[in-house]
């Protein structure tokens, strides 16, 4: 099979994606939003890199500017060195974006969207290479014998897979996916995934944004957390996990929580998740429910996960000066 | 093989002539509703208006009104599918979010323009040369100056072409693009001299009519049919050339600020 790329530079010093102190103000009917305020960080070659936060954090704001959806207020977005404004085409050659919207051209058939994407970024000049790339990319993303299809005719999960085939079809080093999974089923979620690790082992960059925290910590060997427009963690997955870690003590209970317990736990429908750092911690807890008589049943204690990293920095104390 | 940061200029043209082609193929795609109802329509107008007042009516002294509605007719037809096509292709791309393919694509503004506008063109010539070989079997026509016709027909294809690319990065629902269609452009193209001779209106009418920049270029497209006008068609050139200038730059302007499209 062909390599999904053309110019991958293995321990190449050149971020593949650099945001550099970027910043993002919308003025609207309510007065000046900052979307985004000095964001910073790299993501090197071949990574496989996280970007996390909850809704309105800033996400898609700094995904936009990087494909050039949006204008930063301020700082620099560059992609294998060239400027997202100044050398926009040379950036844009080395990106591919798979946007949140499952949007589609009515108008023509799944090949002649890829053809027509081809030739957006100028690789129809050899027009037989480039057929057989689109044959290659249907063929692996299950779309053969859909290609004489409308687009109108195919099933969101169909049009996604379409979606993905666009973002590839001019070879970029670095791969941009913005909530692929989002309203997908099951079966194309584990596809489309095998499919992002494989280009990942082949050098891709890969940047993901998803609201599936058990996929970032699957897939990602780094994080970025975005709160209120700031990056508020940034670092390993692994580390990030070891950093937090607790062990956390998870049961189901059908009878009401005891308060003294309600400030820790996270409850959802009967299972109860709690923060404890030690033994003496879980005793504690076991202790009190007992006391409420309670009945805790399928009780485990195991480390902390990426939710758990996730909603611990998220609640913690509000941003000064974050609008 | 050419790695993806670099572009020779083979690889900018691609782009640009990529859009293009999916331009005129959208409109191709559906051309019952694109080319051949706008050539229908205007083969009614012929026949109603040239029934009418064929007997009663002769703007141009030697042309009977059948003969000078034709050019009219076929002009007006050019104007109006040029603005449609791409101020209706940009705004569905709007609105329904597939732009989103364009704008990340490494297109220049000049790319943009060139390919909306070219497919414009397209469709505003091949409307009008449909209109122009099924109404000339209605009346006999002259080729007097047939290089006028070409000048004025390209002038005005592209002039709307971009203004109806203005309006599609301007407009954020269908709405807006019919109102900019049926308030500004119908009246506009309607009141250019189309059905009558602009010489026959009260003189406060012909001054009016005089400056609505569309008067110009029927009545020098006109021109390169009897050899005689309104006005000069040097005049005519002069004022739709600035007119055309006018609308390019700014069209040109609001791509490169990424005006409405690139938040």
């Amino acid at each position: 099979m062909a390599c999904f790329m053309s110019d991958l530079v293995p321990g190449s010093s050149i971020a593949a994606v650099s945001f550099r102190d970027v910043s993002k103000r919308f003025r609207g009917s309510r007065g000046t939003v900052q979307a985004l305020d000095g964001v910073t960080f790299d993501i090197a070659p071949g990574e496989f890199f996280g970007l996390l936060g909850p809704n309105g954090a800033g996400k898609t704001t700094l995904i936009n500017i990087l494909a050039g959806l949006a204008q930063a207020s301020a700082g620099q977005v560059l992609v294998h060195g060239h400027d997202v404004v100044a050398d926009y085409a040379a950036a844009r050659r080395s990106l591919g974006i798979v946007p949140q919207e499952l949007v589609f051209d009515p108008f023509f058939t799944v090949r002649e969207t890829l053809q027509i994407q081809s030739g957006y970024f100028g690789v129809r000049t050899d027009r037989r290479a480039n057929d057989a790339w689109i044959d290659e990319l249907l063929d692996h993303l299950g779309l053969t014998d859909k290609a004489g299809a409308n687009m109108r005719q195919l099933s969101g999960g169909m049009k996604r897979r379409v979606l993905v085939a666009q973002a590839l079809v001019h070879r970029p080093p670095v791969i941009v996916l913005d909530e692929p999974t989002a309203g997908v089923d099951v079966e194309l979620r584990q596809t489309l995934w095998q499919f992002i690790a494989r280009l990942n082992k082949e050098g891709h960059t890969v940047l993901l944004t998803t609201h599936y925290l058990e996929e970032a910590e699957a897939l990602c060997s780094r994080l970025a957390m975005l709160k209120q427009g700031r990056v508020v963690a940034l670092d390993r997955t692994s580390a990030l996990l070891a950093g937090r870690a607790s062990t956390m003590l998870r049961f189901k209970l059908d009878t009401p929580l005891p308060p003294a317990l309600l400030a820790q736990a996270r409850v959802t429908g009967r299972i109860v998740q709690i923060k404890t750092r030690n033994a003496a911690e879980v005793e504690k807890v076991l202790a009190t429910l007992r006391s409420a008589g309670a009945q805790p049943e399928d009780l485990e204690i195991g480390r902390a996960d990426l939710e758990d990293v996730f909603l611990e920095i998220m609640q913690g104390e509000p941003l000064q000066g974050a609008a | 093989m050419t790695t993806p940061a670099s572009a020779t200029s083979a690889h900018r043209l691609s782009g640009a002539r990529t859009l293009f082609y999916k331009e005129v193929l959208r409109f191709l795609k559906v051309s019952f509703q694109t080319v051949a109802a706008p050539v229908l329509t205007a083969v009614l107008y012929l026949m109603i208006f040239g029934h009418v007042l064929e007997e009663n009516v002769q703007p141009l002294s030697g042309v009977g009104y059948t003969s000078f509605l034709i050019p009219g007719l076929v002009m007006m037809s050019v104007l109006q599918n040029a603005f449609a096509n791409s101020s209706s292709s940009l705004i569905q791309s709007k609105i329904s979010g597939n732009l989103v393919f364009l704008l990340v694509a490494p297109l220049s503004p000049w790319a943009w323009f060139v390919s909306y506008v070219g497919a414009s063109v397209v469709r505003g010539v091949a409307v009008g040369t449909g209109v122009l070989a099924v109404t000339a079997w209605f009346a006999p026509l002259q080729l007097a100056q047939p290089a006028w016709i070409v000048v004025f027909t390209l002038l005005g294809a592209i002039l709307m072409g971009a203004l109806g690319l203005i309006a599609g990065l301007w407009a954020e629902k269908f709405d807006q693009i019919a109102a900019f269609q049926n308030f500004l452009i119908m009246p506009m193209t309607f009141l250019a001299g189309v059905f009558y001779s602009v010489s026959s209106l009260p003189a406060i009418w012909q001054e009016a009519s005089h400056l609505n920049p569309f008067f110009y270029i029927v009545d020098g497209f006109r021109f390169g049919f009897f050899g005689v006008s309104d006005v000069s068609p040097w005049v005519s050139l002069c004022v739709a050339g600035a007119g055309l200038l006018a609308v390019c730059g700014l069209c040109l302007h609001l791509l490169r600020t990424g005006y409405k499209i690139r938040h």
